[in-house]
């Protein structure tokens, strides 16, 4: 499209480098969209909470007490207590690192599967495309919370295993959308520019292809966070996930239910808004990150 | 002028509001129609002209707007009108025809229902009935032939041409006032663009319209319009009779203009301003004298590239006992060609679109397997190694490629400096960061790229530097031959004239030999010694590039040499 380049050179400030440029895109689109720099600001929190939960929280969080068991949100016990009188409030917190790792964990696993096999798949064609498509097609063929039940059952009840189910539940998702992006681009100028220029095709895969494809994989990263959370929650939820008394949002949720019933809503609620916020959080992200990393809205 | 214009702008800006602030795309343009009057608005990239139409039709995206001046067409004020009434101006008594015909025609619906459709929106009086019918006698005006069976097509199953046609005949099935035309004929080929454009000035006749053709080609403006208003960023720098404007232009950028624009006649060096063509022509250094009776650099021998015809149609027609169609297995894109190239040598491959031109470059380039035949680089037989083996190998690096889309052939993820340098990074010798600064600083200077912008990404950049970087890629690893897939078909004519220049330079100083592969035989007479006319897969003439343009000897290449509109030659 020559109607879009510009006549003039434009006559804007000079280009900055790599780094500052990211963070002046960053502060732009923070400033753009009060959307974007709400999420980020929540994402912030979670992080410190992930990362400094267990040394600030008021109360060990798996000590139990059965003096002050099933209290009521006060102002010594914030989230009250549960049936074992352990503070509710420290548990959310502490449980933050253990289910951001797993949704982290996940993602980055499914990355590198899905990933990197639809690329592949995308950009070879012929075999690798059927084989990678038929992967995909045979686990889309279950319900996916049902196959990833059926894989912690099989494997074990382990913090890896969650991590590896959640990673191929979602592998379709990747496979498919990166195969998409990169047979949009196998025969794009560049891509034969690249050729001419001794590149291989391996090379060409990994340093032409991907990058281009990264906005919108970091997008899919951040849209899937949140489902890892849930799913992780999900399993602990019905026993298949962390074992109590560790603390995890969905265990806490599960064992707060038969008590919602007898009046003591807090056991439930609170875990489960923690658990509400971080998945609207990654959700929101998503549009946010894909315009910071996209170049071309970098001008 | 008679009493009232069909349309008259008066004082128009047009305003965007950007990240950077508010961009004045258009400022204070004066513009009227007559009716019956067929206007040209001539001018590069970014000149405004496209805005200029969009804000006639109120048709500028969110970020646009009006800011002053006034549009009033046949009485109505465009700017004060409801979007109801715009939306009954549009289609009816104004219509639009796009660059990409392709793009506006829905691709998954039946040529003629599209028609239907328009038939339907904004002619009440008609019978349902009858909209067929009339959608018929739509496409029979653009003389399309077989209507009736044409009524039934869908896009992708019409060329380039047919589907421009189908546009016009959308745009006129209302019989409307005014039609504009947004470069109408870019990118399609010499002689069907004449074919598009006489259609076009013939209909504006015959149902007494008025026309404006937006244009970035003066000899396309002068050979098809009665007036020409010249616009550069934003601003109108000149209206003139067509005749005058090219008899006599006054403003300097309409002489820069004309004096860019490829034609009979001038040399290389003419295109560019006064001052920068006398400077060029001495700076540049003699050309490398090709010895003779050397053997040839590049030898093509009875090439030949055939694919296999298939797709579902044949499967289909054999399920349902269907006859298949009495058609050959195969089809030859390239049907046994045979020439040479020699050292030093520029040699022009034209055709139009579909003769096998391009599919011959990706065989020389290594891209593609040919099906049979010898492709012999520097006494080497390259033909005989697969192209996926060919990437690694060092004669990768002697011949290399310079792209027909400057934005498409860089990697949006890379700046300039590492496009530039990835070649020498993959098959050069030059290892480290500072060396390689340094070399891509001195390809640089060679392409006349300022060393500030080796750091930006495409985007940043405008269609001239991309091109420069583009051949700055191409010649990195100091090539033999480089082949050029019209390389400035996507530049404005100003910019086209230095890339071409810039390219004749280099030759001359690297000693590199071309082909050049293009549609345009105007542009290739000026760069190539030799020029190839290709047809169907076969070569048709082939001889001097003045022998061919001055005394062509194959009818198609006749037919070619007259498709192109040519302004009449300015005065110095």
């Amino acid at each position: 499209m020559s109607s879009v380049a510009p006549a003039v050179e434009p006559a804007g400030p000079a280009r900055t480098s790599g780094l500052t440029a990211i963070l002046e895109q960053t502060r732009y689109v923070l400033g753009e969209n009060k959307v974007t720099g709400f999420s980020f600001a929540l994402l912030i929190v979670i992080l410190l909470a992930a990362v400094f939960g267990p040394y600030v929280v008021p109360y060990d969080p798996l000590a139990s007490d059965t003096a002050a068991a099933l209290k009521a949100p006060s102002a010594a016990h914030w989230f009250g207590t549960d049936q074992l009188g352990r503070d509710i409030f420290s548990r959310v917190v502490v449980a933050t690192r253990l289910d951001t790792f797993i949704a982290v964990a996940s993602v980055v696993l499914v990355f590198l599967m899905g990933g990197l096999a639809g690329i592949a798949a995308g950009y070879f064609g012929g075999w690798t495309d059927r084989i990678v498509g038929r992967i995909a097609d045979t686990i889309m063929a279950f319900p996916l919370f049902v196959l990833a039940m059926g894989i912690v059952a099989a494997l074990g009840n382990t913090v890896q295993n969650i991590i590896l189910a959640t990673a191929i539940v979602n592998f379709p998702l990747y496979a498919r959308v990166a195969r998409a992006e990169a047979n949009v681009r196998r025969n794009a100028g560049f891509v034969q520019a690249a050729r001419l220029s001794g590149n291989g095709e391996f090379r060409i895969l990994l340093m032409h292809i991907l990058p281009n494809i990264m906005p919108i994989m970091i997008v899919q990263m951040s849209l899937t966070m949140g489902y890892a959370i849930l799913n992780a929650a999900g399993l602990s939820f019905i026993g298949l996930g962390v074992r109590p008394p560790t603390a995890e949002w969905g265990i806490m949720v599960a064992e707060g239910a038969g008590f919602m019933v007898s009046g003591e809503w807090w056991i439930a609620l609170f875990p489960g808004l923690a658990l509400m916020i971080a998945v609207f959080c990654f959700n929101l992200l998503g549009d946010g990150l894909r315009d910071i990393v996209d170049p071309q809205r970098r001008t | 002028m008679t009493a009232q214009p069909l349309l008259d702008v008066q004082d128009l800006t047009v305003e965007f509001s950007t990240r950077r602030g508010i961009v004045k795309a258009v400022q204070h343009v004066n513009i009227s129609v007559a009716k019956g009057e067929t206007l040209a608005i001539v001018g590069e990239s970014g000149s405004g002209k496209s805005v200029t139409s969009y804000a006639v039709m109120r048709i500028l995206d969110r970020a646009g707007k009006i800011a002053e001046g006034s549009v009033m067409f046949s009485g109505i004020d465009v700017k004060a009108a409801t979007e109801g009434q715009m939306r009954d101006l549009r289609g009816r008594e104004v219509s639009m025809i796009f660059q990409n015909p392709r793009a506006a025609l829905n691709p998954i619906r039946k040529v003629g229902d599209q028609i239907e459709d328009v038939l339907r929106t904004h002619v009440q009086q008609a019978m349902v009935s009858d909209h067929g019918e009339k959608a018929i006698e739509a496409l029979e005006q653009v003389k399309i032939a077989r209507p009736r069976e044409r009524y039934h097509a869908y896009p992708f199953e019409l060329s380039g041409g047919m589907c421009q046609r189908v546009v016009i005949a959308l745009a006129l099935a209302c019989n409307p006032q005014l039609l504009i035309a947004d470069e109408p004929t870019t990118g399609l080929d010499v002689t069907t663009q004449k074919a598009v454009m006489d259609l076009i000035v013939e209909l504006t006749k015959r149902k007494a319209m008025s026309t404006i053709l937006i244009t970035h080609d003066l000899g396309l403006a002068a050979a098809y319009c009665d007036r020409v208003v010249v616009m550069e960023k934003g601003r109108v720098v000149e209206t003139a009779k067509a005749a005058d404007i090219f008899a006599n232009p006054q403003h300097p950028y309409t002489k820069k203009l004309m004096r860019a624009t490829p034609r009979l006649g001038v040399s290389l060096r003419d295109l560019l301003p006064e001052e920068e063509g006398a400077a060029a022509a001495e700076s540049a250094p003699a050309a490398v004298a090709s010895a003779e009776g050397q053997k040839p650099l590049l030898l093509i021998e009875k090439l030949v590239k055939e694919y296999p015809r298939q797709g579902a149609t044949a499967t289909l027609g054999k399920l349902f006992g269907r006859k298949p169609p009495v058609e050959p297995d195969v089809f030859r894109a390239v049907d046994g060609i045979s020439f040479s190239i020699g050292h030093g040598e520029s040699v022009g491959l034209v055709g139009e679109s579909g003769c096998g031109k391009s599919t011959t470059s990706m065989m020389v380039m290594r891209l593609l397997d040919q099906t049979s035949g010898l492709i012999q680089f520097d006494g080497e037989d390259i033909g005989a190694i697969a192209p996926a083996s060919f990437a690694r190998l060092p004669q990768r690096s002697r011949i290399q490629m310079v792209f027909q889309d400057p934005t498409d052939s860089l990697n949006p993820r890379f700046t300039a400096a590492r496009a530039i340098v990835d070649p020498i990074m993959q098959l050069g010798d030059i290892k480290g960061r500072d060396a390689l600064r340094a070399r891509c600083e001195e390809l640089a200077t060679m392409v006349g790229l300022p060393h500030n912008l080796l750091d930006r990404f495409p985007h940043q950049l405008s269609g001239g530097q991309k091109a420069r970087v583009g051949i700055a890629r191409a010649i990195a690893l100091h090539p033999k031959l480089v082949i050029l897939d019209e390389p400035t078909a996507a530049l404005d004519v100003s910019v086209q004239a230095v890339v071409l220049n810039l390219l004749q330079d280099l030759k001359a100083r690297l000693g590199m030999s071309y082909l050049f592969v293009s549609h345009d035989l105007n542009v290739v007479r000026l760069l190539c010694d030799r020029v190839i006319v290709m047809r169907t897969g076969r070569i048709v003439e082939e001889g001097s590039s003045e022998r061919v343009l001055s005394d062509p000897q194959d009818d198609y290449t006749k037919e070619l040499l007259t498709a192109i509109p040519h302004p009449p030659l300015p005065v110095h």
